[in-house]
């Protein structure tokens, strides 16, 4: 019995193959054997959220989920939405109020605040705090991600955007 | 941590699950939404030797509607709960009940059926499946059986499920229209476990209820009813001087258990306090 297993999935548009130990779980895969340091690593215990990726297109816990159990997979993170506009508005949003601080969990609060944004467009603050009160940020800097997501969503009811801090070149 | 070694399968039927289950014995867990179970096994609590990935066979999917019962498969996410018409409809308990299921990124991945399996005196589903008087459909080895919720929850993370056999499916019989409801927890963060909640479900007829089932989580080694409220609180007139009896009789009759940070006299308190609020919701409705 070997305990290697082969698997194969999408991660942010490409195919990857590998062979993992099953305990291996996501997030480390990610961060180790494909150098993605986007999702970061926290509690290891789902509590945190810094480690949130999206796997068939919604967002889980990388430190909750199983490299094996990904095999067939399409798995985005924060590099991949980014670079495909995803994520634009909001980190345009995230930059104008300062939303970052250390920037720790800011890849699985860009992460969770966009499923909130594509899901419940008319959410209220305190369903955004309510949302997002799986993602700890240790600078203590939730008022300002409150703010950034809050203007998100109005700005998208009106169908407008956020309009960038720096020009892009 | 990083969990210790362990093989890995992944069948595509149930029979295949059960007969991996039965050969490897003690030493084996089931994996759905892992999302207790991958905690445990990054802290090292459990070192299974193989874990049997169940997400695969179709039988424990879907939600569905036959006669008079809602059929939960046990596969069914807590967001697919949350998005559901059809739980919206029939089994509303559940819809309010889902918020307070942790977070997002943890309900799209963690299952009603490994809620109920993993008998978490502290989770939302098997004290809202009692309250609604589900019945599981569980298969092993030997075939099929059923058993009522009240029956299935033994003791703390306790069920009466066999080692080697799997929850499938739960039936639920559907709200009626003069059915009402109430869930609430307290937690001290949004989306932890509850220090204390409760699920109340009762037919009401003006001021009157009936059917009432009172049920309590987070406050002892299973889910509990408080039977002596109810036996009070049915049938006659919802008056507070009822309501504030019904609150006794029910911190009287439910022995609290204290957990790291809450006494049982607190929780025994806030049994009252909820109880309160949830007859004067029902009051309002």
């Amino acid at each position: 019995m070997s305990l290697k297993k082969k698997i194969t999935m999408t991660v942010n548009g490409l195919t990857v193959n590998a062979e993992i130990e099953p305990r291996r779980h996501l997030v480390d895969f990610l961060r180790e054997d494909l150098h993605l340091k986007g999702p970061h690593l926290g509690c290891e215990q789902g509590a945190c959220g810094a480690c949130t990726v999206k796997v068939d297109g919604q967002i889980i816990r990388g430190c909750l989920y199983l490299a094996v159990q990904a095999d067939g997979c399409e798995v985005e993170t924060i590099e991949g939405l980014t670079k495909n506009g995803t994520l634009a508005d909001l980190q345009e949003s995230f930059m104008r109020r300062n939303a970052m601080q250390c920037g720790f969990c800011s890849s699985g609060m860009l992460l969770a605040a966009a499923e909130l944004v594509e899901q419940r467009p008319h959410a209220s603050r305190e369903e955004v705090r309510e949302w997002i009160s799986g993602n700890y940020c240790r600078c203590t800097g939730y008022h300002s991600i409150v703010d950034a997501i809050v203007d998100v969503l109005e700005a998208r009811a009106k169908g407008e955007k956020i309009k960038p801090v720096v020009a892009h070149a | 941590m990083k969990a210790a070694a362990f093989d890995y399968a992944k069948p595509k039927a149930l029979s295949e699950a059960i007969g991996l289950l039965s050969e490897a014995g003690e030493d084996a867990r089931l994996i759905a939404g892992g999302q207790t179970l991958l905690a445990t096994l990054n802290l090292r609590l459990s070192e299974p030797s193989v874990l049997i990935d169940i997400t695969n066979i179709d039988e424990l999917k879907g939600i569905s509607l036959t006669g008079n019962q809602l059929r939960i498969g046990a596969l069914v996410t807590h967001t697919e709960i949350e998005d559901s018409e059809l739980i919206a409809k029939h089994a509303p308990l559940l819809k309010v009940a889902v918020p307070h299921i942790a977070h997002r990124a943890i309900r799209n991945l963690g299952t009603w059926g490994g809620s109920l399996a993993y008998g978490d005196p502290a989770a939302e589903w098997p004290a809202c499946s009692l309250a609604l008087n589900a019945t599981m459909l569980i298969a092993g080895p030997a075939g099929e059986r059923r058993i009522s919720a009240q029956d299935f929850f033994v003791d703390l993370y306790t069920t009466s499920l066999e080692p080697d056999e799997i929850l499938v499916a739960t039936e639920i019989p559907i709200a009626t229209s003069n059915q009402v409801f109430y869930f609430h927890e307290l937690a001290r963060r949004h989306g932890d476990y509850a220090i204390a909640g409760a699920a109340l479900v009762a037919e009401k007829q003006g001021n009157v209820l009936s059917e009432c089932a009172f049920t309590f989580f987070s406050v002892g080694a299973t889910p509990v009813m408080a039977k002596k409220a109810q036996a009070l609180v049915n049938g006659r007139p919802l008056t507070g001087e009822l309501i504030a009896s019904a609150v006794a009789a029910a911190r009287d009759e439910i022995e609290a258990m204290a957990d790291i940070t809450n006494s049982a006299e607190t929780k025994e308190h806030l049994i009252g306090v909820l109880l309160e609020r949830g007859l004067k919701h029902l009051l309002a409705e």
